[in-house]
């Protein structure tokens, strides 16, 4: 029963997919619901994790191609940094950095222990490279993975509201804010406000993504 | 087709042995993008080369984070036991960065 894993998650995201397609609301998020039903049959069968991932690996294995291909669009939209070169030096830097040291302060303030330390720290980056810097700096990647995606699924439901509440106009920084907060949730939601927020929003997720990993491990050290 | 993939693992392999060799504290697949990207740059490779397997793999991959999301189950109980520090920086921080930086970006525009 090797194939139990694949097909399984095949089967429980292509259900969710299709819910999705009917009704794009942010509660109906297909990846997280598709998380949620497996963890439950797997309680439920008693199946262990193990068991799953024997071939449900290859399908997370992936993930390191496709992180190499997101070059691709990053190469597309190099105009963009060109033409908005220090709004996204300054929106990285600082998103990127609040990002992770909000997290870490708070976690900390409310006792959390190091792994949730370690495993929440980089919940602002695209999952995929979040998973990756999880597993490198020591955290719990699971656990990073549906932190990364619950921070996602905030700015897909109330990102541009707070925006708007915030009475921020300028549309470059309402790309960066949602893309650096929010990754790819947060830019499938702005985008379809303006194109310029979204094209930006995804460019600062890519980039972010990439400072993000480049310093927290030095950040981490300096820190403890 | 085995074209582009044999760019994209290649870059990704790379990527790894550079992270292996250098004891480098990154992703590999993270330093095979950064390489890919200065590669399309340089025109040392075409995005015509690439393109087609690139946003097949990359419009495909939400449903690569499941099996990794769903290790989830075997850390019930820190989640549980750690529900105020995990959530309570969850939603702050969420707030605190995007407001924060959208305002600063705006200002020294």
């Amino acid at each position: 029963m090797k194939s139990f894993g694949i097909f399984a998650t095949l089967f429980v995201y292509y259900i969710f997919m299709k819910l999705y397609e009917k009704r794009r609301v942010f509660y109906l998020n297909p990846v997280l619901l598709s998380i949620i039903t497996i963890s439950l049959i797997l309680k439920g069968f008693k199946i262990s994790y193990d068991a799953y991932m024997e071939s449900a690996r290859i399908l997370s294995f992936l993930l390191g191609p496709a992180v190499v291909s997101l070059a691709i669009p990053l190469y597309k939209q190099r105009k963009i940094i060109e033409a908005y070169s220090r709004q996204i030096l300054v929106g990285i830097t600082v998103g990127g950095l609040m990002a992770i040291l909000s997290a870490f302060y708070i976690v900390k303030a409310l006792g959390g222990s190091k792994e949730v330390l370690l495993s929440i720290a980089p919940k602002s980056i695209t999952t995929a490279i979040a998973i990756g810097v999880s597993e490198k700096i020591g955290g719990i990647p699971a656990l990073t993975a549906v932190l990364v995606i619950l921070t996602g699924i905030f700015g897909n439901a109330i990102g541009v509201e707070i925006l708007n509440l915030a009475k921020v106009k300028d549309r470059v920084a309402r790309g960066l804010a949602m893309g650096v907060t929010s990754h790819g949730l947060g830019t499938a939601r702005i985008i379809l406000d303006d194109e310029l927020s979204g094209a930006v929003s995804g460019l600062a997720m890519a980039l972010n993504g990439i400072f993000t990993s480049l310093i927290l491990p030095f950040l981490i050290k300096l820190l403890n | 087709m085995y074209k582009g993939l044999v760019i994209i693992f290649g870059f990704l392999f790379l990527g790894e042995v550079l992270v292996e060799l250098f004891n480098l504290p990154i992703p590999g697949n993270v330093v095979g993008m950064i390489l890919l990207t200065f590669a399309l740059i340089f025109k040392v490779v075409r995005l015509e080369e690439v393109e087609r397997e690139a946003e097949l793999l990359v419009k495909n991959m939400s449903i690569m984070f499941i099996p990794p999301g769903v290790g989830i189950v075997l850390y019930w109980g820190l989640i549980k036991a750690q529900a105020l520090p995990i959530f309570g920086a969850l939603i702050i921080s969420f707030f605190v960065t995007i407001i924060l930086t959208a305002k600063l970006v705006e200002v020294l525009k």
